[in-house]
């Protein structure tokens, strides 16, 4: 469970020649009900694993697409809480990992300690906590290292190298490598700047480096996983699933294939 | 361990106020508060930064600002010799010129061109677009689309200025998503753009450089009530929202144990209504914006929408130094209602002729309260923040035009 199934997870596939692929979706987007149903969908299409955003009022790292996500599911009332509780009942419906994300304050209400024990009762291998930089991890990463669950660092374009070496260092399960400056959503193309920044991410870490914040075709999902070692997709997938296309998530999950 | 203490050796925890504070940013912003980190620290230290910020301070902002004797209301409220120190006198109507003016000069320190802010009641908007015409700065300001309408004056003025003003309709369009969507243009923009916020807030190193650039106020504030009564004043009062006002008055009084300090914050139509901003009345502790501070927030985390008739008190946060100096008990925060501070509005304009911004009347309605137990021998000083002009449509439309209320 938690860090070791992560990490032994995304190696099984990258033995296979295979690149990684990440789907990002918003719990309670839907309402709850659909949630678990979306989780095995992505499953069987071939997804690596999945990250799932909890909720925030305040969502400062994300763009239009996941804000309006988070909006829809704070109106069906859908908590931390919840997510955690559903997906401990569900959690022997699944093999894929799950990755929660979620920023700092859904966490400090819950109780830190309290919020460890929860997700490793609730089968959570990761987590992303966007606003949650080295300088502040002690608040948390403590408690949830305690419970084996790896928690995964992000980098950005504008982080020095000595920075990025001791995220690279510290990240568990895969390093995020963040690909605009910015906040997520999508887009037509990427600067230069992004495949040599993967590249010297890869020198910087032992661990897999995704790609995410932007990704929107199959064409980013090659060229991107070229550099690294796959992508994270979030917008895309948020807003397939809003407008109920499904097709195109297959087409994007694809892409990451031999 | 004694309060002093207690307030000397946190200081030394990098960032923080007791637990409060910290950096809680995206790493894409990390490199960014870490550089202006060194660059404040660097800069405060430089005599040629601070004699230019005096410069400005002196002959452009108009300071040092009065220190009023308030002779009316001491003797209508038969307490305590009651001052006011006059920040509604500076340049742009408020004390929001003191760190617009210093973070505008750090901007060109660091060589960047363009500056970002939030504003609520538009005060710190108005004096960041003007600081930034004054030194050639580019200048967005993001403002919710329920403070635009309530205060379209202040919108024209940052237009008048050169500044392009930018609607919020995420959440219910107050200062909070302004903050929210200055956040989010900083993190696009942070190779040549400066964040200019508007208070003590924010990341580190924001909040205690805010309380910096404001801490002229309890600075000037010292020497004129020593060079009138001979000693320090016994109580010192000023409003809270995101509290810079309030942190740059008590700063350089929070060692003087003899002088008691109260924050007045907003507390709407009344905290058991639930609709207030009364954040460290009925906060709970978590993040937001970068800090960890008390924070309106429901049961599961999520930042709930404050309610004020003053919009710049209109903030479900709080600096997070107000936050420990509330826990270590230097500093008496009170909630005080719309009706209130209302009253304290009225009593301020007829009996000295200053009409002051909503925000401030909340600390002239403290103040009457806090005047109640002190002697006549006693000082008690009112921070002045800002003036009233904004806030006259709002005051009209509240008392339906009848001025007598």
């Amino acid at each position: 469970m938690g860090k070791e199934k992560l990490e032994q997870t995304l190696q099984a596939t990258l033995d296979k020649g295979d690149k990684l692929f990440v789907p990002y979706i918003m719990a309670g987007d839907g309402g709850l009900d659909v949630l678990t149903d979306r989780i095995a969908f992505l499953e069987e299409a071939g997804a690596s694993a999945i990250e799932l955003g909890i909720p925030f009022s305040d969502p400062v790292a994300d763009g239009p697409t996941i804000q309006a996500a988070g909006l829809r599911a704070l109106e069906h009332k859908v908590s931390l809480k919840d997510v955690l509780d559903l997906l401990k009942t569900t959690r022997n419906t699944r093999e894929i990992p799950i990755i929660l994300m979620t920023y700092v304050n859904p966490i400090i209400n819950f109780g830190t300690e309290a919020f460890a024990e929860a997700c490793e009762e609730s089968g959570v291998d990761g987590l992303i906590i966007p606003d949650l930089p080295m300088e502040e991890e002690d608040h948390i990463f403590p408690h949830v290292k305690e419970k084996g669950i790896a928690l995964i660092r992000l980098a950005a374009l504008t982080s020095p190298d000595d920075r990025l070496k001791q995220i690279g260092d510290r990240t568990e399960g895969f390093l995020y490598a963040v690909t605009v400056k910015g906040t997520t959503g999508a887009q037509a193309t990427f600067g230069e700047e992004v495949g040599p920044y993967i590249e010297k991410l890869k020198t910087f870490t032992s661990k897999p480096v995704l790609a995410g914040f932007g990704v929107t075709t199959p064409d980013h999902v090659r060229d991107l996983s070229q550099y690294g070692d796959g992508v994270v997709v979030g917008s895309k997938i948020v807003s397939d699933f809003h407008d109920g296309v499904t097709d195109t998530i297959r087409e994007l999950i694809q892409a990451s294939k031999g | 361990m004694t309060m002093a203490q207690t307030i000397k050796d946190t200081a030394h925890k990098k960032g923080h106020f007791g637990q409060f504070g910290g950096q809680f940013v995206p790493e894409s912003l990390m490199p960014a508060v870490l550089e202006l980190e060194e660059v404040y620290e660097e800069a405060k230290n430089d005599q040629a930064f601070i004699d230019e910020m005096e410069d400005y301070l002196t002959n452009y902002v108009g300071r040092q600002t009065p220190l009023t004797y308030a002779a009316q209301l001491t003797k209508e409220l038969g307490g305590p010799q009651i001052y006011l120190k006059r920040e509604d006198l500076n340049h742009t109507g408020a004390h929001k010129i003191n760190n617009a003016l210093g973070q505008a000069l750090l901007t060109k320190r660091m060589g960047k061109k363009k500056v970002v802010a939030e504003t609520g009641a538009g005060q710190h908007g108005v004096a960041t677009a003007t600081v930034c015409a004054l030194l050639g700065l580019d200048c967005i300001v993001f403002m919710g689309k329920e403070d635009i309408r309530r205060q379209e004056l202040n919108v024209f003025r940052m237009e008048l200025l050169g500044a392009e003003v930018v609607s919020v309709d995420q959440g219910e369009g107050t200062l909070k998503d302004a903050v929210n969507e200055a956040l989010r243009y900083w993190v696009a923009h942070v190779d040549d753009t400066h964040y200019i916020i508007g208070s003590v807030v924010g990341p580190h190193p924001f909040p205690a450089m805010v309380r910096d650039f404001q801490s002229v106020i309890g600075k000037e504030t010292k020497d004129q009530v020593k060079a009138v009564t001979g000693r320090l004043p016994d109580a010192v009062v000023a409003c809270v929202g995101g509290g810079s006002n309030a942190m740059g008055m008590f700063a350089p009084f929070v060692n003087d144990s003899e002088v008691k300090l109260f924050g007045a914050e907003a507390a709407g139509k009344g905290i058991e209504t639930g609709k207030h901003a009364a954040t460290l009345s009925a906060g709970k502790i978590g993040v937001l914006h970068g800090m960890m501070s008390y924070l309106l927030q429901d049961e599961a985390g999520q930042i709930t929408e404050p309610y004020s008739i003053s919009a710049g008190l209109d903030y479900p946060g709080i600096g997070p130094e107000h936050s420990f100096l509330k826990d270590s008990e230097r500093v008496t925060y009170k909630g005080i209602t719309d009706d209130e501070a209302l009253e304290g509005l009225k009593l301020l304009s007829r009996k000295e002729g200053i009409v002051p911004a909503l925000e401030t009347a909340h600390a002239i309605s403290y103040a009457r309260e806090i005047a109640e137990g002190m002697t006549e021998d006693e000082t008690l000083v009112i921070c002045l923040s800002g003036r009233g002009d904004k806030d006259v449509t709002t005051v009209k439309e509240r008392l339906g035009g009848d001025s007598h209320g």
